[in-house]
């Protein structure tokens, strides 16, 4: 099975590398570029642990080939954190006891982001909603769901 | 798991898509929601993979005709967004936030679900209860297939192994259209154990063309024609007994067989309520 050769943009910068057809995003990118903040769960698509953003849309590391992702844009959670753009939800992670061995945290901030941009102050049952394909197996969620609702609240300009 | 190896191809058009589907052992990839996970599981061992995600013009959604088209390609999510999409296929956009999570959505295709119909999945029947039609192509050609005759068995569709699914086909909403949507999951985004996509049309303060279409219940989704002639009679406890005959759901992991008809009814006195109201 031939390797292809492969170019993408990973966290802003331009990436060329020759991958197997069958080596996911996921794998791509903790085993080729050392990439290990994205989490292998599951394997097959259930716990979210794998979440990075193609294109800028959330999507699951180990349901995408890396060979798919020739000519497109992956950001990680190495790429999110070190732009600050989700320092507040970090902050409101960390503050709030919403990470305990942090295995899923990673992908519980990218797909928490994602949810947030989309403007206003989502009720507690649309974030628990959104964050239903991520599995948390320390917290009881509460605490993330706590901690995604205030970052929410200060974006808005509200106060809680 | 780790798939075991496969070739990789993207196609540039439908028609190279086709031509490369030629070769033995080889399948097409779409969004890849459930196709990756298998190869994962190593449940599926495809030669080749023949990737349709580059190809142009795949993921429009139009009116066109008192029709709604959506391509193969329309993600999950971009057909969530999409305000013609609520207003011409309201039955869609209801079943959509039930297909997994964001991040499926965001990859998923409204074309991989058609044609990969899992017997448990919503959008296979919702085309069925729309009825609605796929259009195909393959080696002799393009051409369109009914929903009715669409999902042929567990996993089985028209569509042959050189055969691309590029968009489905459904008639748009008009004032008198009726829908209704419910699933019982175990989970939010799981499959569910029983669900029923319903579409008819009001008339005056009976209900016509009614389709009743249930999924979990069998291989293929099922349509429920006593119990939707229950409804259009008015009678919708005639309706939940009718039932008994038109479903035989096998026991699965999720529930016995049982407790499927049981929940089936439950299902269609919810869905019933949702008939009779005007859309918004």
């Amino acid at each position: 099975m031939t390797a292809h050769e492969i170019t993408l943009t990973v966290n802003g910068e331009e990436v060329r590398e020759a991958v197997e057809p069958r080596t996911t995003l996921v794998d791509f990118l903790r085993d080729t570029l050392g990439l290990t903040g994205s989490h292998v769960g599951c394997e097959h698509g259930v716990c979210g642990a794998c979440s990075v953003r193609l294109d800028g849309a959330v999507v699951r590391g180990c349901l995408t080939l890396a060979v798919q992702c020739d000519g497109h844009k992956v950001e990680t959670i190495e790429g999110a954190s070190d732009s600050g753009a989700i320092a507040d939800l970090q902050e409101a992670f960390r503050t709030r006891n919403a990470l305990q061995c942090g295995y899923c945290t990673p992908a519980m901030l990218l797909t928490a982001a994602e949810l947030l941009a989309g403007g206003g102050v989502p009720s507690r049952a649309a974030i628990r909603e959104h964050l239903s394909g991520n599995y948390c197996r320390c917290t009881g969620y509460h605490a993330i769901i706590d901690a995604v609702e205030a970052v929410a609240r200060v974006r808005a300009g509200a106060t809680s | 798991m780790k798939p075991a190896p496969f070739d990789y191809a993207r196609a540039r058009s439908v028609e190279h898509a086709v031509e490369l589907l030629g070769r033995e052992g080889a399948r097409l990839l779409a969004g890849g929601q459930s196709l990756i996970a298998t190869l994962n599981m190593r449940l599926s061992h495809p030669s080749l993979l023949v990737d349709i995600n580059e190809v142009a013009g795949l993921d429009r959604l139009a009116r066109r005709n008192g029709h709604i088209e959506i391509c193969a390609l329309v993600r999950l999510a971009q057909a969530e967004r999409s305000a013609e999409l609520v207003q011409a296929a309201p039955l869609i956009a209801r079943a959509l936030p039930h297909i997994g999570h964001p991040a499926i959505r965001n990859r998923g295709t409204i074309g991989g679900s058609i044609a990969f119909a899992d017997p448990a999945a919503e959008l296979p029947a919702c085309l069925l209860a729309l009825d609605g039609e796929v259009e195909i192509a393959g080696p002799a050609g393009k051409r369109t297939v009914k929903a009715d005759d669409f999902f042929q068995g567990l996993f089985e569709t028209a569509l042959g192994p050189r055969d691309v699914l590029i968009a489905i086909r459904l008639p748009a909403a008009t004032h008198d259209t009726r829908v209704g949507f419910a699933e019982l999951a175990r989970r939010h985004g799981d499959y569910a154990m029983v669900g029923l996509a319903a579409a008819a049309r009001a008339n005056g303060t009976k209900l016509t063309d009614v389709r009743l279409v249930f999924f979990g219940v069998g291989s293929t989704p099922v349509r429920a024609r006593d119990a939707e002639a229950a409804l259009a009679a008015g009678d919708l406890e005639a309706g939940v007994k009718a039932l008994a005959r038109n479903l035989d759901p096998p026991d699965d992991v999720q529930a016995t067989g049982a407790v499927k008809k049981h929940l089936a009814g439950v299902l269609l006195r919810r869905v019933a309520r949702q008939l009779t109201e005007a859309p918004q």
